[in-house]
């Protein structure tokens, strides 16, 4: 078997350190990111998702213009903006041409601080298309600190957030502050989208953020176990991502991408016209 | 679920729902004004009107959501106020997602603890309360379906039991009949009408046709033309007060059925040919 061969090269990759940050960071983030993702899947905010990690684009260059870890930048533009399409309220799913004219414009700020730092490109492609065998120890241990912020903050609001999700209306009626707990899930995906953009970067956001999720609700009716299995997913894309990786020269958000992207043909295959 | 027997005691004659001079309005535009009625325990109403009337905004009145311009509006003897658990509610809407896939029973439960902060795992109150309401709407047997898979009708029976949970004394439904055919629609009128003696909750249902309720019905209110009148079946489906409250000729019809055909001549409706005919 291929995948017990795999488990069994694990003690031999995990002897060099930039690996072992790579599967930590790469684990913390999948567990996160297959969490939050199933709320992105059930509010149909896939786009905010998608345009908050592409601003994000823009902090993270600002901040290696700045000489600080591009985490901090992405915070601060994710969370901004964030806010900022939370207290748009239930019509920003409709509002596609105000966020997108937004995004562009800070992408382009992007450009300019990453032109503004000179010459290194390297820097661009790594927010692009991240970057995960290169985290420090240092980045490991922030990253933590923020999945630990993002969990905690995600064990209390969760439930409200799933039921406010699934049916505003009566939530609202039940006296269940909606506008404000929009705002609370624009900031959990903004803080779990600047930690995976250090795996999969700004472009691939969606593999970790929407697919698992995505693929996760298709095979299961309930919530609780649909949230296990996105992060299951997540979890074992990540991990098969970065052991290939180590044995063959392909990118590791490129394997991640892939490996979640045929499970997604494949369950969309079995699946269909069973609902 | 509660007795079948009409509580004798008396307690059917408490106003729930009482109304004097209530005025309202979107923005300083008045929607309806003057409205003056009550509603007692137990008692199943109709709320009927044309399209952007202000059927939705009595709810919301109700529901504490909306404040009124001016007047006096009481819910169980106290002012609305958001989030109150004495009320079950059904908003309007056309459709669920076809691709949420999530089980009914999972809906249910969230009504019961989704405003609730924290999580718990699977708790035995709460899957016994989601079961009972299900049971209550004759749904069990769609517990486990996926929303996404339901039929109109079935769907409408899933949001009553969320509206349920709790035991609610009334219930505020818009417009759960729009989009089912017309068997569909005397099937949930008669299960509601059932829900509504049998747990002795007040019933407010707001709908376009009047006729698939109209033996269930105890009251109707009628909204029309910045009006509200309020009164039995007999006493507001008569031409002189729909003519009156419209401010334009209204004439009720009555088949062999007992169906009731509301014909207005130039009316404020969309004109047809110089006619035009409302079925309610």
């Amino acid at each position: 078997m291929l995948s017990t061969d795999l488990l069994l090269a694990l003690p031999e990759i995990l002897r060099y350190p930039f690996m072992q940050h790579a599967f930590e960071t790469g684990t913390i983030v999948a567990i996160v990111a297959g969490i939050i993702g199933y709320l992105v899947v059930l509010r149909k905010s896939s786009f905010a998702a998608h345009a908050l990690s592409h601003i994000g684009f823009a902090g993270a260059a600002g901040a290696v213009l700045a000489g600080v870890n591009p985490i901090f930048g992405l915070l601060l533009f994710t969370t901004t903006s964030g806010a900022g399409i939370a207290v748009l309220g239930k019509n920003a799913s409709q509002r596609d041409v105000e966020i997108g004219t937004v995004l562009a414009f800070v992408m382009g700020l992007g450009v300019l601080f990453i032109s503004l730092y000179t010459g290194y490109a390297t820097e661009a492609y790594s927010i692009l298309f991240g970057d995960i065998l290169g985290i420090s120890s240092s980045g490991v241990i922030l990253t933590l600190i923020v999945s630990i912020i993002i969990l905690a903050i995600a064990a209390v609001v969760y439930r409200p957030i799933l039921f406010a999700s699934l049916d505003g209306n009566v939530a609202e009626a039940k006296g269940m502050r909606v506008l404000w707990l929009g705002l609370a899930f624009m900031l959990l995906l903004a803080a779990s989208i600047s930690i995976a953009v250090q795996v999969v970067g700004v472009l691939l956001i969606f593999a970790l953020m929407v697919t698992p999720a995505a693929i996760s609700m298709r095979l299961t009716k309930k919530p609780a176990y649909a949230i296990l299995l996105s992060v299951a997913i997540a979890l074992a894309a990540t991990w098969a991502g970065l052991i290939i990786s180590f044995y063959q020269p392909y990118p590791v958000s490129f394997l991640i991408t892939t490996i979640i992207f045929a499970l997604y043909i494949a369950v969309r295959f079995a699946y269909r016209g069973r609902q | 679920m509660g007795s079948e027997s009409v509580d004798p005691s008396g307690e059917n004659d408490e106003e729930v729902v009482t109304v004097r001079s209530l005025s309202v309005g979107y923005k300083g535009r008045p929607v309806w004004k003057d409205a003056n009625f009550s509603v007692k325990r137990g008692e199943f109403v109709a709320v009927i009107g044309p399209n952007g009337a202000g059927k939705t905004t009595l709810f919301r009145l109700l529901l504490g959501l909306q404040a009124p311009s001016s007047g006096i509006i009481r819910v169980f003897n106290s002012k609305p106020h958001r989030g109150n658990p004495k009320i079950g509610y059904v908003p309007q809407r056309h459709t669920i997602d076809n691709d949420t896939n999530i089980e009914c029973m999972e809906l249910v439960r969230l009504s019961y603890s989704g405003n609730k902060w924290g999580f718990s795992l699977s708790s035995g109150t709460e899957r016994k309360a989601a079961a009972d309401a299900l049971n209550a709407v004759d749904a069990s047997d769609l517990s486990h379906k996926s929303l996404g898979s339901l039929s109109g009708g079935e769907l409408q029976r899933i949001f009553l039991a969320e509206a349920l949970i709790g035991n609610p004394e009334m219930l505020l439904l818009d417009e759960p009949l729009s989009n089912l055919d017309v068997r569909r629609a005397k099937e949930l009128v008669e299960l509601i009408g059932r829900v509504t003696k049998s747990r002795n909750v007040t019933t407010f249902l707001v709908a376009h046709d009047i006729n698939p309720m109209i033996r269930f019905l105890d009251k109707i209110v009628y909204i029309a033309n910045g009006r509200v009148a309020m009164g039995t079946p007999g006493e507001i489906l008569t031409s002189k007060r729909l003519t009156s409250l419209y401010g334009t000729h209204v004439e009720v019809l009555r088949d062999s059925m007992g169906h009731i055909l509301i014909h207005s001549l130039y009316g404020d409706e969309e004109r047809h040919e110089g006619k035009n005919y409302v079925v309610h």
